[in-house]
């Protein structure tokens, strides 16, 4: 008989256990939607931009972002940043579906895939929201404009140019980049092939291997480790993504290996600035990430506005970028990439 | 024994209502509530299609995974398997020339393919799923690299992309949820109503114990490793039409989704404990409180902890009531014999 009366006991623990647990719960999404709201009470908006970045807490990233705050602040915007811990394919289409169901205006994205993002962007789309694509494209059935931060093939080419100028135009290179499947990586990367096949200047060097780091720090550098290891003869490295740039600078910094394998790619110079001056890096390249965000922003605004459709030939007003016009496409350029060495390198900030 | 039955007769209601699976549906029809008056947005038929689809793929793999955890087994490939399915599916679509029915049902092909070699490992070998499956978490991932290397596939027939969204009327609620119920109802049944199932209890308590009594131990697990397999595969083949992008990438990291939401409704991860409805509502708790939390604009960090926090509570939790009804058993236990030897001291 005191068994029965001791366990049910035990069970109601259990029940008063979970609703302290709801009670908690409940509180934290309480507080939270309250933050969100006095967020949004900023007054008369013109509306919000929600950019989707391919991954949160990215350095490179949060300069993108900085610039797209800045851009939309200066049109009377507002912006919020939604995105996925981990950059995969679907792991972006919550967040897409976040941006639909809050009326978001405009919805700016880097995708992982080109078109996983597809059917969600549609919704989106369907739903009365202006999709503007920046750094990494989506299939152009599914945005309206695609903000580049350079020509794939210059960048590519400044890549190649340096690691030439670097391993004295001859020896083996390798590629490491971000994952197998990242859009603007592997079209850099096809870039870079297609040049070292054509280009006479190029003969004598080899592309040996290329690895993917899935712009994870530790899988970057695992992957520098390795290809150090099975190629013996590497002369360079080109790793066309900061965070593998930065993860194989590390490790090199501390190996033998340190001034003897050239590297480059495209670097924060913040991050690998260390690198540049203790000689493990001679000289990277990269656009002002920034740039990309703020045209980002400028481009939503001249689609809600209906001043362009992303059609071949339209401009738009950009703010301190001056006048963007929209190419074949729909693909607006923003700059050309600029080199990051020791003598400049401390000019920029991030 | 008897005293366990005397329990069940005299409190099956009561029990059933202080159940842990009962309490995580308390929980979820107070966060539903909660989030409805408190969460922008929330309160519309949008929020029943885009949580639906979203929980879709952990839901009909979370099914499997709960028998095989009941059995005190775990497989951690099942997010593989889906991404090799995709590939495969992808490359087949793309080079075979054959129609889409026979392409997804070859592609349905490899999940038994996968199973059954997690199957064989485990049972005919005899190795332990925890390390075999960790290994087909990597062998299969990278499988699926070298059958669609780093292309995509996205030529699917628009119809069908658009068939794996549609909704039922103007309810909100997805067509595939039919599907998932069909799923949910052959898991359900299998578990809770017939021999195979309760062969499976049986093991996760002892599984020396289940042979003596009968159950072919490694029958059943065989084919509960095939069965976890068709499921992940029927998800990889669903992803890739949801995405309308086949890439060895697809349904990366579910597994640990899978099993948070199984612990979270209530299967021991010791095996021999939990039920299926229980399932369903830890799938759709940790579902509707991340989709809430987001739309509150929680930001990812923060969300990632409140869910991690809620399934240590969750397994947590059990273990000390456990331990707490334990202690005042054996107290009891106790003061009981020291009663008894009372009169015979001389035996002392």
């Amino acid at each position: 008989m005191k068994l029965f009366s001791t366990s049910s006991r035990g069970g109601r623990i259990g029940s008063i256990a979970a609703i302290a647990t709801v009670v908690a719960l409940a509180a934290t999404g309480c507080a939270a939607t309250n933050g969100g709201d006095s967020g949004d009470g900023g007054g008369d908006s013109a509306g919000t931009i929600a950019f989707l970045p391919k991954q949160l807490n990215n350095p490179y990233t949060d300069v993108v972002l900085g610039g797209g705050e800045e851009g939309a602040a200066a049109i009377g915007y507002d912006s919020e940043v939604l995105g996925p811990l981990e950059a995969s394919a679907s792991a972006q289409i919550p967040f897409i579906e976040q941006a639909t169901q809050q009326g978001t205006k405009v919805i700016v994205i880097a995708a992982n895939d080109p078109d996983a993002v597809g059917p969600a962007l549609q919704t989106a789309r369907e739903a009365g929201a202006k999709i503007v694509a920046f750094d990494s494209d989506t299939n152009p059935d599914y945005r309206d404009i695609f903000i580049s931060q350079v020509v794939a093939k210059d960048v590519a080419l400044i890549q190649l140019e340096i690691i030439s100028e670097q391993i004295g135009g001859s020896g083996e290179i390798a590629i490491l980049s971000a994952t197998a499947t990242a859009t603007n990586q592997n079209e850099w990367i096809k870039f870079m092939e297609e040049e070292l096949e054509s280009n006479p200047d190029y003969a004598d060097i080899k592309l040996v291997a290329k690895v993917y780091g899935d712009d994870d720090a530790d899988k970057s550098f695992q992957e520098t480790q390795g290809l150090l290891s099975s190629y013996p003869d590497l002369a360079g490295i080109i790793s066309p993504t900061t965070v593998g740039i930065a993860a194989a600078a590390k490790y090199l910094s501390t190996s033998d290996y340190k001034g003897k394998v050239a590297l480059t790619g495209l670097g924060l110079p913040n991050e690998m600035r260390e690198f540049v001056k203790d000689g493990t890096v001679q000289e990277f390249a990269l656009w002002d990430p920034a740039q990309l965000g703020y045209v980002a922003a400028f481009a939503g605004k001249a689609l809600v506005d209906g001043t362009i459709t992303g059609a071949e030939g339209d401009t738009f007003d950009a703010g301190d970028m001056g006048e963007i016009t929209v190419g074949a496409n729909g693909v607006a350029i923003v700059g050309p990439p600029t080199r990051f060495n020791a003598d400049n390198i401390d000019e920029y900030d991030f | 024994m008897s005293k366990t039955m005397t329990t069940t007769s005299r409190g099956q209601l009561s029990r059933r209502l202080i159940g842990h699976d009962a309490v995580i549906f308390y929980i979820l029809i107070t966060v539903v509530i909660i989030s409805m008056i408190t969460v922008n947005y929330f309160a519309s038929t949008l929020t029943v299609g885009f949580l639906l689809i979203q929980v879709l793929p952990i839901l009909l793999i979370a099914m499997p995974m709960a028998l095989v955890i009941v059995s005190g087994e775990i497989d951690l490939s099942v997010a593989s398997t889906a991404g090799l399915t995709s590939a495969t599916m992808g490359v087949l679509w793309r080079d075979s020339g054959l129609d889409i029915g026979t392409v997804m049902a070859l592609s349905l092909l490899v999940g038994v393919l996968c199973g059954a070699f997690n199957g064989f490992l485990i049972t005919t070998l005899g190795l332990p799923s925890l390390a075999v499956t960790i290994g087909t978490l990597a062998l299969y991932r990278g499988l699926a690299l070298v059958v669609i290397g780093d292309q995509k596939v996205a030529s699917f027939p628009k119809e069908l992309n658009a068939f794996v969204l549609s909704k039922i009327g103007n309810t909100g609620i997805p067509v595939m949820m039919i599907f998932a119920l069909i799923v949910i109802a052959f898991f359900a049944v299998l578990l809770h109503f017939t021999p195979f199932g309760r062969g499976l209890y049986a093991l996760g308590y002892s599984p020396q114990a289940a042979t003596f009594v009968g159950v072919r131990v490694g029958h059943a697990k065989f084919w509960m490793f095939v069965a976890t397999g068709v499921v992940s595969s029927m998800v990889g083949v669903f992803l890739t039409l949801r995405l309308a992008s086949a890439g060895p990438d697809n349904g990366t990291g579910l597994e640990l989704s899978v099993i948070a939401a199984v612990l979270l409704g209530g299967v021991s991860i010791f095996g021999g404990k939990g039920n299926i409805p229980g399932v369903v509502g830890g799938v759709l708790l940790i579902g509707t409180l991340t989709y809430a939390l987001r739309l509150a604009k929680v930001p990812e960090t923060a969300l990632i902890i409140v869910t991690g926090g809620l399934l240590v509570l969750s397994v947590v939790a059990p273990s000390v009531i456990a331990w707490g009804k334990e202690r005042i058993r054996l107290n009891r236990v106790h003061r009981e014999v020291q009663g008894q030897n009372a009169p015979g001291i001389t035996r002392a």
